[in-house]
């Protein structure tokens, strides 16, 4: 890509730090490139570290989990060396985030019009009224029925699509140029989570708004998102457009993903666990950290841990073996 | 299929890091460390009081009344002339002794009504609740100075008060423990092996609520030996001449401007006891909370 | 495979009444109770080493469902029937131990302080399913079945992940011996690489022992994968049934076909022709006439006023919908 990204994280690490000293690597060596307008998808299983990554862009890392070391770069501009204020500053008009969970994110005690209006008031300058008026032409944007009634209603007087649709019109409400979602569909039906994710695709284009979209469901990255990293064990193992990731993984790991979700269009197809369980973070092995549990495992995969390397246009994997195992596979 | 031998190997590393684990949370445990040390040190000198306390705590010498702290006398003597530091030390027996005996009785009696109310719900828990309320309502020491006036002073009175009164808490929390509990899946898998209530109750719900019943009886030797020390300075307690914190702080209180030490000495040690007690509460909270993950 | 069903509710209704008595009182209403429905008239027969499959969306009632069959809760009204035979209200020990239930949240359905032997061994003595002499073998055996080893039996369920959590939940009801097992969303609280065990473990059980099962679950990718029959819920009432691939390939509801454009999927997307708008109503305000309808393109006057029962089809394929034969013909299958 020519032009400068949007946002690159540079060789992220993330550590859980206790007594001042880091003890625990969570996140370790993230590297990608977020441009203008792009859908970006990070997969991961629970610990995969994908959601800290999410978290450590926004500023929102849980107490004990600190950056160890590496860069966020927003506009060329670096998140670690920013002071608390700046990076506030930035959240709202120039990056917003929605939550799994939107009652933990709304204030259960204001209206949601008036939760909605308080970002464009206090980052565009809109007056009180101007600013409940783009409220309310955000919720019929986010395709809230009758806005102007539910502007006044407070979050648990709304069911749980409506809420997310709230936070949605709340993050988009200043036109953010990047939008952090994590998980935003996993608490919803089937039918609900079609409907936000269909919202959430046509509001980013309309707004030229970039998406980061963390899920561990790799159909709904399919549907959403244009670029994917595959994260395990809190390292990037895999990244490329998602179209050929998933079509011709070059990392077991995203094989071994596909491969064990029953696919909705191939429902006779054997389906094939990954076998054992995630490393424990505490006490990482020097090698690959998939290697106990892959199947294409060689000595070499124990001895030392492979890094990203290109395996295709824009395509990076981070396995030994990436050109010889999967020929004709997928081909 | 996971292979069982990957299975077995991850099982057998989490195992290993639980008991080390369990390990460490206890010699981590600040408050549960500083408090078993603090009520260790007064438990063994309770215990040990009739070999190490230098004179017997009954014994009066009146020619030497009211002296202040000496070789002879760490801590003094009182106005009988008896001293003050072997008092302190038989005192300890008496108090610690009501004050751990007098939690058992409510302890046993209040979590097994709280269990049966909270488990069996209906017009059964509607009354005891009713009944509980009515006791919580009450102010402690009212009753249970009445009540030792109805009984007497003595250490059955005092006993007998205290369980009457402290059931209620044990009851209260025991019920809401349940309540809780009786929600969770294991207890509806139980009821669909074709267990029994008592069953239930006893194996499979008790187990899980012990753990905050315990954590609250330590604060409620607390308020027992806060209760017998207060009914002694009142003269309510043991009668004398057996030595006894309450009344020692009684007893000291009119030469509090010369013999400072007799009063507050006594004093200080009920509040020591009360801190040691609340630590290893706290800590036993950290320690016992069920680790329910996530 | 015998014609009488494993399992067969009729008519179950379940209503709960929620009580804002209080305002009511205050505003002079007379009816003092709002009546929510979870269930309203569910008819559904489990046959024999099947795996039938309920699906439908949070508050459709298929978990108030499952509750009912494991009796952890009364239904208001209907009858529920054990291979052909009425089942007491009062079920005795025997009744209870046939049918299993495992459930969703591997964290709550083991007890934390009993280790795996006392749990096993307690159900197996209980109901002298091997001589007491052979309890820990039986444990062993029963550990082995689900794919774990024996050393397991001393351990605490803590310290297992929630795949094994799940794998002793499924040793606890095949301990007891059932006929039919109720699984309530076993592998929604599992990542994806350990839901496939899962799932392998369930056919297996199906194939080798014969059980009936019960599926429930709202992915209808592992739907389709696991089951031979699907049951559609909505609302509190079933509106499709048919065998997997009947369903999938030729849905004849408009809810069914709702659930099915909206699955997240692997292939091309394909620009949506048929989008169902809105939310469910809530149970507690339910629509007149058919349920769907506030929400359905194809809705007509009469769906408005008349609320369809399931009617046939054709063969093993039952619609809720009154205008089930006009629907225009869809299909599920997408080429790569």
């Amino acid at each position: 890509m020519t032009e400068t990204p949007l946002l690159s994280v540079r060789n992220l690490v993330l550590g859980v730090v206790r007594r001042g000293r880091p003890s625990t690597i969570i996140v370790d060596d993230v590297t990608f490139d977020v441009a203008q307008g792009e859908l970006f998808g990070i997969v991961g299983e629970s610990g995969s570290g994908k959601s800290l990554t999410l978290r450590a862009i926004a500023g929102l890392l849980p107490g004990g989990v600190e950056i160890i070391s590496g860069s966020v770069e927003y506009k060329g501009r670096n998140f670690t060396s920013m002071t608390s204020g700046e990076r506030r500053a930035l959240m709202g008009p120039e990056i917003a985030m929605i939550f799994q969970d939107p009652m933990t994110a709304l204030n259960p005690v204001v209206r949601v019009g008036e939760q909605i209006a308080e970002g464009p008031r206090r980052h565009l300058g809109l007056s009180k009224k101007d600013a409940m008026d783009l409220a309310i032409s955000m919720m019929a944007k986010t395709g809230i029925p009758d806005p102007i009634r539910r502007a006044k209603a407070y979050p648990h007087e709304l069911s749980g699509g409506l809420r997310q649709r709230i936070m949605i019109a709340m993050a988009l409400s200043c036109r953010p140029k990047i939008l952090l979602c994590d998980e935003p569909t996993t608490a919803l039906d089937v039918t609900l989570q079609h409907q936000v994710l269909g919202l959430l695709e046509e509001m980013c284009a309309n707004f030229g708004t970039a998406l980061i979209f963390v899920t561990h469901d790799l159909a709904v990255v399919n549907e959403t998102c244009k670029k994917v990293a595959v994260m395990y064990a809190g390292r990037i193992v895999e990244s490329g457009p998602v179209r050929s990731v998933l079509r011709d993984p070059r990392h077991p790991y995203t094989k071994g993903l596909l491969d064990s979700a029953p696919d909705f269009d191939h429902p006779d197809r054997m389906l094939k666990s990954i076998p054992g369980f995630p490393p424990n973070l505490a006490n990482r092995s020097v090698g690959c950290s998939f290697a106990p549990r892959c199947e294409f495992a060689q000595p070499e995969c124990v001895a030392s841990s492979p890094q990203l390397e290109e395996v295709g246009p824009d395509r990076l994997s981070a396995c030994f073996e990436k050109f010889t195992i999967f020929e004709g596979a997928h081909a | 299929m996971t292979t069982p031998t990957a299975v077995l190997v991850k099982f057998k590393q989490s195992r290993r890091a639980a008991n080390s684990r369990s390990l460490k949370r206890w010699y981590q445990n600040g408050p549960l460390l500083a408090g078993m040390i603090i009520v260790g040190i007064v438990v063994v000198v309770a215990v040990f009081a009739p070999l190490i306390s230098p004179y017997d705590p009954i014994k009066q010498d009146l020619l030497s009344t009211l002296q202040s702290p000496s070789s002879a006398h760490w801590l003094g003597t009182d106005k009988l002339g008896r001293d003050v530091l072997s008092r302190l030390m038989w005192g300890a027996r008496v108090d610690l002794r009501i004050g751990f005996l007098a939690v058992l009785i409510p302890f046993v009696f209040g979590s097994i009504i709280g269990a049966l109310a909270g488990y069996f719900g209906g017009w059964f828990d509607v009354v005891v609740m009713r009944i509980v309320d009515v006791f919580f309502a009450f102010p402690f020491y009212v009753i249970v100075i009445a009540l030792v006036f109805v009984f007497g002073s003595g250490e059955t009175s005092i006993y007998l008060a205290i369980a009457v009164v402290s059931w209620v808490a044990y009851a209260k929390i025991v019920r809401g423990e349940v309540i809780v509990a009786k929600t969770q899946d294991y207890v509806t898998a139980a009821r669909l092996g074709g267990m029994s209530h008592m069953r239930i109750l006893v194996r499979h719900i008790g187990p899980n609520v012990l753990s905050q019943v315990i954590i609250y009886a330590m604060s409620d030797i607390v308020m027992d030996i806060m209760a017998i020390v207060t009914l002694g300075y009142l003269g309510l307690g043991i009668a004398p001449p057996t030595p006894e914190w309450g009344s020692m702080i009684l007893d000291g209180q009119e030469f509090i401007t010369t013999q400072w030490q007799q009063a507050t000495i006594p004093g200080l040690m009920v509040v020591v006891m009360s801190l040691g007690l609340s630590w290893i509460g706290d800590g036993l909270s950290d320690l016992l909370s069920p680790d329910r993950r996530k | 495979m015998s014609d009488v069903p494993a399992l067969k509710v009729s008519a179950i209704v379940k209503t709960y009444h929620v009580g804002t008595a209080l305002t009511n009182i205050f505003k002079g209403r007379k009816n003092r109770h709002t009546t929510l429905t979870a269930l309203a008239g569910v008819d559904l027969e489990l046959r024999r080493g099947e795996i039938l499959a309920l699906v439908g969306e949070s508050g459709s009632g298929k978990s108030t469902l499952a509750k009912i069959l494991v009796r952890s809760i009364r239904p208001t009204s209907g009858e529920l029937f054990y291979g052909g035979r009425l089942v007491p209200a009062k079920r005795t020990k025997d009744a209870t131990r046939r049918i299993q239930i495992v459930f969703q949240d591997p964290y709550s359905s083991l007890n934390p302080r009993l280790t795996v032997k006392a749990m096993l061994a307690e159900l197996l003595i209980l109901h002298k399913i091997v001589p007491r002499r052979e309890v820990r073998a039986e444990s062993i055996r029963l550990l082995n079945r689900v794919g774990l080893e024996e050393s397991a039996l001393d351990a605490y369920p803590s310290q297992f992940s929630g795949g094994q959590r799940q794998r002793l939940a499924i040793a606890r009801a095949l301990a007891v011996r059932p006929d039919i097992l109720i699984a309530d969303e076993p592998v929604s609280a599992l990542d994806v690489s350990v839901q496939a065990t899962i799932l392998e473990l369930l056919t297996s059980l199906q194939r080798e022992l014969g059980l009936s099962i019960l599926f429930i679950g709202h992915n209808l990718a592992v739907v389709q994968h696991l089951s031979q029959r699907v049951a559609v819920m909505y609302l509190g009432r079933i509106v499709e049934v048919a065998n997997t691939e009947d369903l999938f390939a030729n849905p004849r509801h408009p809810y069914t076909r709702a659930l099915i454009e909206s699955v997240p999927r692997m292939t091309e997307r394909v620009e949506d022709e048929f989008v169902i708008k809105g939310e469910p109503p809530s149970p507690l305000n339910l629509p007149q006439g058919c349920r769907f309808h506030p929400r359905c393109p194809y809705a007509v006057d009469a769906c408005r006023t008349t609320d369809p029962p399931l009617m046939h089809v054709e063969d093993w394929h039952e619609s809720a919908c009154l205008r089930f034969e006009e629907l225009p013909a869809f299909s599920s299958v997408r080429a790569r």
